[in-house]
């Protein structure tokens, strides 16, 4: 379900970054679905178009929780390897929150989701300096409405290369 | 709660002469030592509005006329909007302007059931100045309760109008007032899933209303220096949650410490001196404290949780804010060394935001229940818990300088539930009397300046 999500958004994503070209995009991947006949052309490597297309550049959380799921560690497990790959490549890790909570607290929340996400990878080898984290708190969603889906789809730290 | 109680002693007027002060006293007769006739007690649950007449203010000639109309309109709006008045239709008003320039014909108002009426007359002074200048009346008692006279530039009618409103709540309620005041927020525009976000300032009536920042960087949370023309609030300024200073007559801005890390819900100390705020580093947010002058930082919370929103006690003693230690949100007091933390809130549901009363009486908090938002009080001690307000989503209180009223946002879904209207509202501690505060666009996270001085 969750692999599923990141397949979705990544290919919005490269609709939406050929629409505007414009890296705060990453932030609020658009909801409409791509169309089948939408072949993208190859991403440029080490680009945030690569990681969101081939890797998957974000994790999600459940409600009001922090800890990584077996479905996050292995995105961040892809991720830390593609981060190998370009050594040149710093990346800031952004974390959000849904609307359900209070907007100080949801700070405090993206902060402690970037933190896991950071903290997981500069334990699979990435050197803590090519990492830096920043909280949205619940400022930025990725999916509008109320709903169970779209919350789960706003609980995610997103990986954003710099 | 209203008394007849009449004083009698009439004297001449009283000569004005004002030397270099703004401000006069102006009677029919002396009002030292004269006790309230009309008076409420805004300390005791529900309250009968007090029915009064505003009239308009005398002038002249036309340009007087006008303003003592409009700062007529003005006192009215606040009087009402307070909840605690009734205003009097002007078409029922048995007596005109010039009429009341003399001492009112207290029975013609009694019919129409007024207890207090507010006269006044505005005139040009040599230099270009207003003379505004009103008075007070106790219908039933048939006395002046008071009068004062001011002087302002034509340009600054307004808050005349809110200085005298003031005069007359204080009259009556015995309470300060709370109209001469300015209120901070964040205007809120374009798309809900990238929404720019302004700080704005504007008088508590939401007029004289002005912009402070451009919109190109996110900004949060903004509160009032109890002492200086200054804000402290939350920029995206390089992306990174930042608590800044703001000088809101130069638009000076100024990253606040050298920390670590995120830093984020930040709020004044009363005197003004120091910025509370959290510092978010590997994870865990912690209650730090920044001094302004000597620019010392001081680590009061070591929790592996996060600790957030912090507010002290107007005596500067204590510090409340909330904490998820326990495995959810609730709201703690400590003392102001960081020392002595207890917890205070142990309803159902998670409670955020704590803000205490600039009368040190109650806090007032947010509280989220059954996916659904709450504005409440409650005690220091943790007694007393009362919710005012509920809905899909309400969120950041506010209070008014003499801890009586409250300011909070609301955001209500649109109609296809991807967007959101958000509205600044006052409620007061009744949770009786809401009201809308008109703002020209969407709008959040209010703070309501001190009294002017």
């Amino acid at each position: 379900m969750l692999g599923r999500w990141v397949a979705v958004i990544g290919v919005v994503f490269v609709l939406a970054a050929c629409e505007t070209a414009d890296q705060e995009t990453l932030e609020t991947g658009a909801a409409q679905p791509a169309p089948d006949s939408f072949a993208p052309a190859a991403p440029p490597p080490g680009s945030q178009e690569e990681l969101a297309q081939r890797i998957g550049d974000r994790v999600f959380f459940g409600f009001d929780r922090f800890d990584l799921t077996p479905e996050a560690r292995a995105t961040l497990d892809r991720q830390a390897e593609w981060m190998r790959r370009y050594p040149n490549i710093t990346v800031t890790i952004e974390g959000h929150a849904d609307e359900r909570g209070t907007r100080e607290y949801n700070i405090g929340l993206g902060h402690r989701r970037a933190s896991a996400v950071r903290s997981y990878l500069i334990a699979l080898g990435v050197p803590a300096s090519r990492v830096d984290s920043t909280s949205y708190g619940k400022e930025r969603p990725a999916v509008l409405g109320s709903t169970e889906s779209a919350w789960a789809q706003n609980r995610r730290a997103v990986t954003v290369v710099n | 709660m209203t008394t007849a109680r009449s004083l009698g002693g009439r004297s001449a007027v009283i000569p004005i002469s004002c030397l270099a002060v703004m401000v006069c006293l102006v009677g029919f007769l002396t009002v030292a030592g004269a006790r309230a006739e009309v008076r409420i007690d805004i300390t005791q649950g529900v309250v009968e509005p007090i029915v009064v007449a505003v009239s308009p203010f005398y002038g002249s000639g036309p340009n007087d006329q006008t303003y003592g109309r409009d700062i007529a309109g003005v006192i009215e709006q606040n009087l009402t909007r307070s909840g605690l008045f009734q205003a009097l239709p002007a078409n029922r008003f048995p007596q005109d302007p010039s009429a009341l320039t003399a001492e009112p014909i207290f029975g013609d108002w009694q019919v129409l059931q007024a207890q207090a009426l507010v006269t006044g007359m505005v005139a040009p002074e040599p230099d270009g100045r207003l003379r505004v200048e009103f008075r007070l009346w106790d219908v039933v008692a048939q006395v002046q309760l008071t009068g004062l006279a001011y002087f302002t530039a034509e340009d600054n009618w307004r808050r005349v109008a809110h200085i005298v409103s003031d005069a007359i709540y204080e009259r009556i309620t015995g309470e300060t007032g709370y109209f001469d005041t300015r209120v901070v927020y964040i205007a809120e525009s374009g798309a809900p899933d990238r929404r720019i976000k302004r700080l704005a300032i504007m008088d508590q009536d939401g007029f004289n209303h002005r912009y402070l920042t451009d919109g190109r960087t996110l900004v949060l949370t903004p509160r009032f220096s109890p002492t200086a023309q200054e804000i402290t609030y939350l920029s995206y300024f390089s992306n990174k949650p930042r608590v800044y200073l703001f000088n809101i007559d130069t638009g000076r801005q100024e990253l606040l410490g050298d920390f670590p890390g995120i830093t984020f819900a930040p709020r004044f100390s009363p005197d003004g001196n120091k910025v509370i705020m959290s510092l978010g580093v590997a994870g865990n947010s912690n209650i730090h404290t920044l001094d302004l002058r000597t620019r010392q930082q001081e680590q009061l919370t070591g929790s592996a949780s996060i600790d957030t929103s912090p507010s002290y006690s107007p005596d500067g003693t204590r510090i409340a804010f909330e904490s998820d230690r326990g495995g959810s949100q609730q709201l703690y007091v400590m003392n102001a060394d960081g020392s002595n933390v207890q917890r205070i809130s142990f309803g159902d549901g998670k409670y955020a935001g704590p803000v205490w009363s600039p009368r040190g009486d109650l806090i007032a908090f947010t509280r989220i229940l059954g996916g659904r938002f709450a504005i409440g009080v409650i005690r220091p001690d943790g007694s007393g818990e009362r919710i005012l307000t509920e809905a899909f989503h309400v969120e950041g209180p506010t209070w008014a300088p003499n801890g009586r009223v409250l300011m909070f946002f609301r955001e209500t879904p649109t109609a296809d539930g991807r967007g959101r209207v958000a509205r600044l509202l006052t409620i007061d501690l009744t949770g009786r009397n809401e009201r809308l505060v008109p703002t020209p666009i969407d709008a959040s996270d209010p703070a309501w300046s001190p009294l002017i001085p």
